[in-house]
């Protein structure tokens, strides 16, 4: 039998600098947005992402020829760059925007890492996008799906496993949905987003942490890839979920019937 | 089972043999139906649990007041009263003292010498549990007055949104309540940053055993006015009163924490690497914890965190947890990952590896590895504690030399003891012995003791760093403290509680001394 050509894979794993998940979130006194000045780390969904690229390499050794991770965000996403680079990614790409820059939308971040897939074009291509099924800031959870749109590849979404046959050029994913567990296969290239239950992620131990800082971090604008991140919705107002207020205890059922007229609610009308 | 009906049992003979031998001490009145008819009068009904009388309830129900929570020490007490007032605790304390009943002051019972127990003197148990209102919170200065049965927790989350923290805390904040703390001048993880309760607390609301209410609530930072009476309850463990509302001074928050666990190659470094952590992190260095092999096998084994992986304990003789908690992010950061790297980058590193907490979840499970140590040798089996202060560079001795006593006699085992462990707080010179075995028994405890009191006498060290002595180690006093100091915490105690109704048979020894440990080598040959 004829040995089928061994296809290197490369890998982008998009990351997002959010609001850390155990962080209280509070919204500002303007109502325009949350209180930012608080702790910052990766979106627990990306970090997934970075473990499961991590885990394929560890898997299928130097199939994977490259690991590459990239975040939109300002100065300070560096860090989360970083972090992931500690966990074991090779490289990272930082497309800056300025502190006081309003957040990005799907679309946009859909657009430039489009943009960022079409600049890897002539160091190898991407074949595999593994990213977070959404980011715990604005739950938006559609950047995966508009970033598979727009390049016209396949899509995996919320994976809680997946393996990949680098012979074959071919994903297989597993995916929780209502009913139980349904498994798709796919052709890379493709986009696959990461539910929580696909892995565990690893601690970045220290000798980790000091080689990622003399890893490549390349730094580019969004006017570098050609892209407009001006979103295109207009927040009009941001405001905290209602106080839940006390129970109360009541002796008998017609105190209760009467503390429901009270509030305002009446038997059905038949 | 068998063994914890045998302690109890002995525990009974103990305290009958003090009745006995010390006639000093008046005999004090066990709680009868009239007594109980007296309490309906200063407390609803529902406020008062009892297996006597007409409302009266099954003993099953009165089982979390009458033992600890590790099951090591049992009580019989036939009543508990929970009051909700300072007035109310005063009432009964004065109604005590005029018919010589015993009262058992409680908190959140977490305690782990047996002080917060009854020892079946007949004793009425005062669960403070009721009293739990902030009083006053001055965000300007920081001082905080609070009901002494304030759970420690519900503290730091009332201080949260001000941004302060409170000043102790402990694996056992969601229980613990900050009037028990005080009692027993617990000590914890901060105390390395912020010192001990005898600083932080301003002032103590002490209900005096004739019912006196003694307010000293002051939240005055400085005040050279006479004795400092306050500090007489801080560590007396309910035997001089009953501490109703306290005053204590909380740091603000710090705005950006860090740790770090780090393992070592062997035990050599740790003290290289707790002077090199002073040095170069300073001001920031909030906390650094010792855990040998042992215990970090057992917590990680128990669920209790996430530490390092596999490959990376490999070769670890023990580890640190690091903290650093300051007031400016970037700051800190930057110095502990230069402290971290000098580390790593010196030609004999003085650890192998470590992990850096990268986020608020990451940073609460290796702390949980740490905290988690007291819950995983709970579930791992029945846990001898001692919690003594020693040189820092005898840590390791301790812990080997008690390995090796319990190895000679024959106890190291399956059969009897499972794990000898230690970990502690290093910046305070403080190590935590555990000794886990498979039940109490009394073979166990004669290996051990006085041998780790006398291991503990000849490093001049003390017996109890901050667990108190309640029970356990009333009668090893002498180890630690000499002839003079016993008499006049003696005189003490007499002067304020002349009935000796306060928390009887905890913290000072019976007069006539004999190490209780004759007793149990009979019990042995049995």
């Amino acid at each position: 039998m004829r040995p089928s050509a061994v296809r290197l894979l490369n890998i982008l794993v998009p990351i997002k600098r959010t609001i850390d998940y155990a962080v209280k979130i509070r919204v500002n006194p303007n109502q325009t947005g949350v209180d930012t000045n608080v702790k910052h780390s990766m979106n627990p969904f990306d970090e997934i992402a970075v473990e499961e690229a991590i885990r394929l390499r560890e898997k299928l050794k130097d199939e994977i020829k490259s690991i590459k991770v990239v975040t939109i965000g300002p100065p300070k996403a560096a860090d989360t760059l970083r972090t992931a680079l500690a966990m074991g990614a090779d490289s990272g790409i930082h497309i800056e925007v300025p502190e006081s820059a309003p957040a990005p939308e799907p679309l946009g971040v859909a657009k430039a890492l489009k943009a960022i897939i079409e600049r890897e074009e002539e160091k190898g291509g991407v074949d595999l996008v593994i990213m977070g099924k959404q980011a715990i800031d604005d739950d938006a959870g559609q950047t995966g799906q508009m970033l598979a749109g727009v390049m016209g590849w396949a899509q995996a979404t919320f994976a809680s496993k997946l393996v990949v046959d680098t012979g074959k050029k071919e994903a297989s994913v597993t995916r929780e949905i209502d009913g139980g567990l349904e498994e798709v296969r796919c052709k890379l290239p493709v986009v696959v987003t990461t539910d929580l239950r696909l892995n565990e992620p690893r601690y970045a131990s220290l000798p980790n942490i000091m080689k990622a800082k003399k890893k490549p971090i390349e730094k580019i604008s969004a006017s570098d890839l050609g892209i407009d991140l001006t979103p295109i919705f207009e927040t009009i107002q941001v405001t905290e979920p209602p106080k839940r207020t006390g129970g109360q205890k009541v002796g008998s059922v017609d105190e209760l019937v009467a503390k429901l007229k009270e509030a305002g609610i009446t038997a059905v009308k038949s | 089972m068998f063994a914890s009906r045998h302690f109890a049992r002995r525990l009974a003979t103990r305290s009958r043999r003090w009745a006995s031998t010390h006639a000093s001490t008046p005999a004090l009145n066990q709680v009868t139906e009239e007594d109980l008819a007296h309490f309906a009068k200063i407390l609803s009904p529902q406020f008062i649990l009892s297996t006597l009388g007409s409302s009266s309830v099954a003993s099953s129900e009165l089982q979390p007041f009458n033992s600890d929570w590790m099951g090591k020490y049992h009580g019989n007490s036939t009543t508990v009263l929970r009051p909700r007032t300072t007035k109310e605790v005063s009432e009964i304390v004065k109604y005590c003292n005029e018919r010589r009943i015993g009262i058992v002051p409680q908190g959140g019972n977490t305690g782990l010498v047996g002080g917060s127990v009854p020892t079946g003197r007949g004793e009425i148990i005062v669960s403070l549990g009721n009293m739990n209102k902030v009083r006053h919170f001055d965000a300007v200065s920081g001082t905080l007055v609070a009901d002494a049965g304030c759970v420690l927790q519900s503290l730091t989350d009332y201080l949260a949104p001000h941004n302060h923290i409170m000043p102790v805390e402990f694996g056992a904040k969601g229980s613990c309540m900050i009037g028990g703390n005080c009692s027993t001048n617990a000590g914890g993880v901060r105390l390395l940053r912020y010192g001990s309760l005898h600083g932080t607390v301003l002032g103590l609301e002490v209900v005096l055993p004739d019912g006196t209410i003694l307010d000293q609530l002051s939240t005055l930072r400085k005040d050279n006015t006479g004795y400092d009476l306050k500090q007489l309850f801080i560590g007396a463990e309910g035997t001089l009163g009953i501490i109703t509302g306290v005053s204590i001074l909380t740091p603000p928050s710090p705005q950006a924490s860090s740790n770090a666990i780090l393992a070592l190659p062997s035990f050599d470094s740790l003290l290289p690497l707790f002077q090199t952590a002073k040095r170069e992190l300073s001001e920031i260095l909030s906390a650094f914890e010792y855990i040998d092999r042992g215990a970090y096998d057992l917590s990680v084994r128990h669920g209790q965190g996430r530490g390092l992986s596999p490959e990376e304990v490999e070769g670890a003789e023990c580890f640190v947890l690091i903290e650093t908690s300051g007031g400016r992010r970037e700051h800190d950061e930057e110095k502990l990952n230069d402290f971290l790297e000098h580390l790593l980058g010196e030609e004999k590193p003085l650890i192998n590896t470590g992990v850096l907490s990268q986020d608020a979840t990451q940073f609460a499970s290796i702390w949980g590895l740490r905290e988690g140590i007291t819950e995983a040798v709970s579930k791992e089996g029945k846990a001898y504690k001692y919690d003594i202060s020693i040189p820092l560079s005898a840590f390791k001795q301790v812990v080997d030399a008690t390995r090796e006593q319990l190895r000679e006699k024959g106890l190291l085992g399956p059969h009897a003891v499972k794990e000898v462990v230690g970990y502690g707080h290093i910046g305070d010179g403080n190590l935590h012995l555990n000794v886990v075995a498979a039940q109490y028994t009394p073979e166990i405890e004669a290996a051990l003791e006085p041998f780790v009191y006398e291991l503990v006498g000849k490093y001049k060290g003390s017996i109890s760093a901050e667990h108190g002595l309640g029970v356990m180690k009333a009668h090893a006093l002498h180890y630690s403290k000499n002839e003079v100091s016993i008499e006049w915490m003696r005189k003490i105690k007499n002067l304020f509680d002349p009935n000796g109704i306060m928390n009887p048979g905890k913290v000072l020894p019976p007069p006539e001394h004999q190490p209780l440990l004759a007793n149990t080598g009979s019990a042995t040959t049995a």
